[in-house]
């Protein structure tokens, strides 16, 4: 993992100070709240409705286990005891009071951790891959490219208010764990022919009102010049992104309205200009940042027997655990999504217990995934009845994951300021709704995604189910969206037709399980058979 | 009935104007007419309130009650966690955001 | 016209009248142009020799184009005066120093000391932006 120098911690100490004088300029009166505002959010404090949130970073959703102990006990002396883990692999606390944040930022930063850029029009947190470093099937680890962008999107001068929020992936994978092409930047580290390691670029993809994939803008940008490529992206559209209308300004609609062409031309001619200015780090800084990503201590030879005689072990195993790149180990993935409950919260008390799990069974390291669970990326298969008894112990131990039961969703109107409808208690529902392993089972991978308004965090359009919560006359009422797939096959869902009560669309949801069992064929999931037979006999089913 | 509703600067906290100050209870709210927009502006210039607006309300027999949900989940907190609300003890306090 | 607040240059200052971009290019003897968020600052490079002053407008610190046109400008070898002008907030000084500016004339006049502290808040920075002649952390960590 990433360890700060002394630069990185200055910068981020500064920053505190920065934060404490800004908040002081405030409370004084020397600040209006126009003026606060955007200063407050690129440090990631939002007025929501209840209180102050304070969105955490966690770059590219790696950190370590006394960060997440720290976590745990921001919640318990700041908050109301827990926290809520985002699709932006940060975390957020929900009652902060302005007055604290200052010490809260202090305390974050002794343990490398902060919150700039988590909101406002910046360069973003940026995301990766939650199974980076340990993953069967990845070309590279992408976590040194994401750190060397972090550090240079990190008060980047000229990039600090563009024409709204820019959110960059760097995935290393075939298989897509990021929604790269849902990002105003994707990145793929790709090898060419020649062997070489290389960033594959995607640009102008978003959910929001207008949802967008992301074209390929270049295929092979060389390491040592990836940083000015991405400068060259990002002044095409600090000049040219729309400023006039806050729903039009994120560069999907710049590729858009430009065409992908005639943006890549644009990006190509700063690229060839800044070329001849002296920007780029050089390969050593990259090197110098990959030894901090190297493999952790695997012990060689680690058995890959596993006693699955515990049935609810065996299924937790079935369905949480991923392979591995080293023999005798699994990645394990702790879901936040039991059955009724609030996706993506977590009690500091279980935060600090997947803390300790990280610490004596982890390497020491945890991620969060964009799908607001918790994973452990290192555990030798010899210790994973030990955590799985200690996290069933806790109510950590859903056997869930990518199932019907592992719903995405936002914090909708219970808490955010912009919110139409109620997220949360949709999801709960339905995770009633399908709460027996059998059935869940039985209908297999399936992407539930809520969004509470059309901003999508929620990524409702990217769902083999989404579902959109709209404002109809003052009462809530949700759209039903099928056929959105966020991976290697990236593609929107489309609108069933009129939108439904709460009930109401937790008995379309059902309704279209059923269609999909009934046509199901072989190993087909809900995402094939809808691509197969269409939206039809899912309309007739759902409204017939 | 209008009432003028923000957060408390310090504490982010919902507050509503009771003709006099700030309450944390809806039910305080008083009628402000149309001297909502003059209110908002002076609490907020002696900042005391963040954000304030103005929305639409009604006396009821049980008290105040907003005329938009949104309101009426910040009135009480969220659905979700009953236990965080103003209404801790009332399992069906989420029915009269509804 | 509005007061330079803070200048960071030896030399005098130029206060000729600035044109905006457009008129720059027929006006032969104007030495100052102003410009404005929309502009293209590119459209002033085969002016760069008699130019003395540039005032780069923000009529909102929100809109952040400006920033791209001074750096621009800085980069193609502009080494006079870079005067950011209109909604500044104390803030965003040090990053509009960074990316070339000089002087800066706010609307309205910013708290000394408030401001002072700002410009010198960041000892050290992330990126070479190559024209505050700032090295960047990368530099100085493979110095
Ligand atoms: S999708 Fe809308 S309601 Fe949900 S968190 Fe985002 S802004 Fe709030």
């Amino acid at each position: 993992m990433y360890k700060y120098d002394e630069y990185d911690q200055q910068m981020v100490d500064t920053r505190v100070a920065e934060f404490r004088d800004q908040v002081r300029r405030r409370l004084a009166g020397d600040l209006t709240e126009d003026q606060f505002k955007p200063l407050r959010l690129q440090n990631g404090l939002y007025l929501q409705l209840h209180a102050y949130m304070l969105r955490v970073a966690v770059p590219y959703g790696t950190l370590n286990s006394a960060q997440m102990t720290l976590l745990g006990d921001i919640a318990d002396k700041y908050d109301r005891g827990y926290g809520h883990f985002t699709t932006r692999q940060n975390i957020q606390y929900n009652w902060i009071k302005l007055e604290d944040t200052p010490d809260i930022l202090a305390e974050l930063a002794k343990v490398e951790m902060h919150a700039i850029q988590t909101s406002g029009n910046c360069i973003r947190n940026i995301s990766s891959d939650q199974y980076a470093g340990a993953a069967a099937e990845e070309i590279v680890d992408p976590r040194p490219y994401a750190e060397l962008l972090r550090q240079w999107s990190s008060f980047h001068p000229e990039f600090l208010v563009l024409p709204r929020k820019f959110k960059i992936a760097v995935i290393a994978s075939e298989t897509d764990r990021a929604a790269m092409r849902l990002h105003d930047i994707g990145i793929k580290m790709v090898k060419n022919d020649a062997g070489e390691i290389g960033a594959q670029f995607y640009a102008g993809g978003g959910m929001g009102r207008t949802p967008m994939i992301a074209p390929l803008i270049r295929d092979f940008v060389p390491l040592d010049q990836l940083i000015t490529y991405a400068e060259a992206c990002l002044r095409v559209y600090n000049r040219y992104g729309r400023r006039d209308n806050k729903y039009k300004a994120r560069i999907k609609i710049l590729v858009h309205e430009l065409g992908r062409d005639e943006y890549v031309r644009q990006v190509e001619e700063e690229f060839a200009h800044l070329l001849t200015q002296p920007i780029e780090p050089p390969l050593a800084e990259l090197e110098r940042i990959k030894t901090h990503f190297t493999d952790p201590g695997f012990e060689a030879g680690a058995s890959d027997d596993l006693d699955l005689t515990d049935p609810d072990f065996r299924l937790w195993v079935e369905r949480n655990t991923h392979a591995h790149k080293q023999a005798g180990y699994v990645i394990a993935t702790v879901s936040l999504k039991p059955v009724g409950g609030i996706p993506g919260d977590a009690s500091a008390d279980q935060i600090r217990l997947m803390a300790q799990l990280a610490k004596d069974y982890s390497f020491d390291e945890l991620r969060v995934t964009h799908a607001q669970n918790i994973v452990f990326p290192h555990v030798k298969k010899a210790d994973l009845y030990t955590v799985w008894q200690a996290l069933d112990a806790a109510g950590l131990a859903t056997a869930n994951l990518d199932t019907v039961g592992d719903i995405i969703a936002c914090p909708g109107l219970d808490y955010c300021a912009l919110a139409n409808a109620r997220s949360i208690p949709v999801a709960q529902k339905i995770s009633e709704r399908f709460g027996s392993a059998e059935r869940q089972a039985e209908i297999g991978e399936l992407k539930l995604k809520i969004s509470g308004c059309i901003n999508a965090c929620g990524h409702h359009h990217a769902g083999h189910i989404g579902i959109l919560g709209v404002d109809k006359k003052g009462l809530e009422n949700y759209q039903l969206l099928l056929g959105g797939s966020e991976g290697a096959d990236t593609s929107l869902g489309q609108i069933t037709g009129p939108g439904f009560t709460e009930d109401g669309v937790v008995d379309a949801i059902e309704k279209a399980t059923e269609v999909y069992l009934a046509n199901k064929q072989g190993e087909e999931r809900f995402l094939d058979t809808y691509r197969r037979i269409g939206m039809a006999p899912f309309k007739e089913a759902i409204y017939g | 009935m209008k009432i003028l509703t923000g957060n408390d600067l310090k504490t982010g906290a919902v507050i509503w104007w009771t003709g006099v100050s700030w309450s944390l209870d809806v039910n305080d709210s008083a009628d402000v007419g149309d001297h909502g927009a003059a209110l908002a502006a002076r609490e907020e210039g002696a900042r005391n309130v963040v954000g304030a607006y103005i929305v639409d309300g009604a006396k009821t027999e049980e008290g105040v009650r907003p005329a938009h949900i949104k309101e009426r989940i910040r009135a009480l907190g969220p659905t979700v966690r009953l236990d965080l609300t103003l209404k801790p003890s009332d399992p069906a306090a989420a029915d009269w955001v509804i | 016209m509005v007061e330079v607040q803070f200048r960071f240059r030896e030399d005098e200052a130029v206060n000729d009248p600035a044109v905006t971009v457009d008129a720059f290019a027929a006006q032969t003897n104007a030495t100052a142009v102003r410009i404005e968020p929309g502009d293209d600052a590119r459209d002033l490079l085969p002016h760069l020799d008699r130019l003395s002053l540039v005032e780069v407008s923000f009529p909102a610190w929100t809109d952040g184009r400006g920033y791209s046109s001074a750096r621009i400008l800085r980069e193609a070898g502009y080494k006079g005066e870079m005067r950011a002008v209109g909604d500044l907030v104390i803030d965003m000084l040090h990053h509009l120093k960074r990316c070339g500016f000089d002087a800066f004339a706010p609307d309205k006049a910013l708290n000394d000391q408030d401001a002072r502290t700002a410009f010198d808040r960041w000892e050290n920075v992330y990126q070479a932006t190559a024209v505050d002649g700032r090295p960047a952390i990368w530099a100085k960590r493979h110095g």
